[in-house]
């Protein structure tokens, strides 16, 4: 049955879902044009956490706009830290000690499985599971606790520098992460028994939301959302940064493009990344964690660059243009999410809204990176 | 990478000395090829783009006073090829006016109203260009060199 606003005068509504919504996760509004239970327009309406980060960044120095740069997307700070530091040392060509980025990889990783657990626990709740949220949360702790004994902070991390990192890891630190490890492995296995073999759960997101590859490109989605759509891309193998190269880690891809995929796709994320962290402690280098040298106030030359980082979220890209002075003349955040929610109102239509919650939630939106 | 000479020889062969093409090294600037693309229509560049597969990243756009230009830079990436290609078009400041390629991308919908809020570009034949982020009823444009609160 195909349905139209145009032609049943009179039968449809118009409901906003949010701002001030529990599975829109923030400020997030969503315009419902509605024939029942069915779902014919989603218009998203954002910039309720707008915050005018790319204007900030005109009007401070380079190493001044770092504490922005981890309250973008706050879930996964430091890997926008990651980015930013590697866009500003591709522009003023500072190089980065090996044991640096050793750290930095870790603590990323580290970063980008906290934030997976903060999408799986709530996703869950969303389709109606309040347990598994204490699991994850507990398990997000371990990790939280880790970073902040490193970087002083248990979420907005400023923990990198350009040239490097400020603050070196120990053996406390490196034990930690081994426990973690182990840890982890088992509570993945207990997930996919409590939650990811549920037939409850399964039933509600096995073909439901389903994003074709076309949509994910002509939107610019990605991240695990491409990735459960069966695309292969991920900017740690396409584009490889730091030391990347050096590890071994598999991309998962699933290729149903339902809610489902890009549940698998997290899940088995947070797998790979437990394997690099691991890869990177047997490695890691002795040396200096910062660069030598690297002046207080930066003035990188005229002209301008691009660097993106795979995010927790998808590909996070920074285009910094610079005119020789210590502040940026102009700096765009290319954010994964912005990309990621643009595609739900055509991805969205005719779909139950109930359902429709299973493919918001798939999403894993952080809106402050989405509004910026 | 061939999709790089693919698009060169594609964009070569139907715009011709309308556009410039500079290879640049990406591991210093993070993209294959810059081109700039002023005198080019732009919607027709996005069907090539499009054409040959490619995903639009983002569209940005930087004011410069100083030269009397609004300039844009559309993103383009090959996704699974890792390679991007950064389009810049440069606009008039005192009328700063070009199409609208949402009808190529639906993507670019969201980054031309956004474009549009903080600079001020007109996108024609865009179907809703009203403010994105900033409050419904904004009529100023943040990112403009001269704007001040």
């Amino acid at each position: 049955m195909s349905v139209d606003a145009t032609t049943i005068q009179g039968e449809t509504f118009v409901v906003n879902m949010g701002p001030q919504h529990p599975a829109t996760h923030g400020v997030l509004r969503i315009k419902l044009t509605m024939d029942g239970e069915y779902i014919m327009n989603a218009e998203p309406v954002i910039g309720y956490s707008h915050r005018m980060q790319e204007k900030m960044a005109e009007n401070r120095t380079y190493s001044q706009y770092f504490a922005n740069i981890g309250r973008i997307d706050y879930v996964g700070a430091m890997i926008y830290n990651f980015g930013y530091a590697c866009a500003v040392e591709r522009l003023a060509g500072i190089p980065v000690p090996e044991r640096a980025e050793y750290i930095r990889v870790i603590t990323s990783e580290l970063n980008r499985i906290a934030s997976h657990l903060l999408w799986f626990g709530p996703f869950i709740i969303d389709l109606g599971g309040l347990t598994p949220l204490l699991y994850a949360f507990d398990d997000r702790e371990g990790i939280l606790n880790l970073l902040e004994s490193v970087s002083g902070a248990r979420l907005t991390f400023s923990y990198f520098r350009f040239g490097g990192v400020c603050n070196d890891i120990d053996d406390d630190f490196v034990a930690g992460c081994r426990a973690f490890i182990s840890r982890m492995r088992e509570r993945l296995t207990l997930y996919r028994r409590l939650v990811t073999d549920n037939i409850i759960f399964r039933k509600r997101v096995e073909g439901i939301g389903v994003i074709p590859p076309e949509i994910c490109r002509k939107y610019g989605a990605t991240g695990p959302v491409l990735r459960g759509s069966g695309v292969a891309y991920d900017v740690r193998k396409d584009e490889p940064y730091s030391i990347y190269p050096l590890l071994d880690f598999d991309i998962p891809v699933f290729g149903e493009c339902d809610s489902m995929a890009r549940y698998r796709v997290r899940m088995e994320e947070m797998n790979q990344s437990l394997r690099m962290i691991e890869q990177a402690l047997d490695k890691l280098p002795s040396g200096p964690f910062m660069a030598e040298k690297v002046p207080r106030i930066l003035k990188p030359p005229k002209g301008d660059c691009y660097f993106n980082v795979e995010g927790a979220r998808g590909s996070f890209g920074i285009r910094i243009v610079s005119d020789g002075t210590e502040i940026p003349y102009r700096l765009k955040l290319r954010t994964p999410c912005f990309a990621n929610l643009s595609l739900f109102e055509e991805a969205s239509r005719g779909m139950l809204l109930a359902d429709s919650l299973a493919l918001l939630g798939s999403l894993d939106l952080c809106i402050p990176d989405v509004d910026r | 990478m061939d999709f790089v000479q693919v698009l060169r020889d594609e964009f070569m062969g139907r715009f011709g000395e309308r556009l410039r093409i500079e290879d640049v090294d990406h591991a210093k600037r993070g993209c294959h090829l810059d081109i700039t693309a002023s005198g080019v229509d732009i919607e027709e560049a996005a069907s090539v783009m499009d054409g040959l597969g490619f995903t639009l990243e983002a569209i940005s756009g930087i004011d410069w006073p100083a030269e009397e230009a609004m300039e844009l830079v559309y993103d383009f990436n090959k996704m699974a090829e890792g390679g991007r290609i950064a389009i810049r078009v440069r606009v008039s400041r005192e009328r700063p006016e070009i199409a609208s390629i949402s009808k190529i991308y639906g993507g670019a919908n969201w980054y031309e109203r956004e474009a549009h809020e903080m600079f001020g570009i007109v996108f024609s034949g865009h179907p809703n260009l009203t403010p994105l982020v900033l409050p419904e009823d904004a009529t100023f444009h943040p990112l403009r060199k001269d704007f001040s609160a």
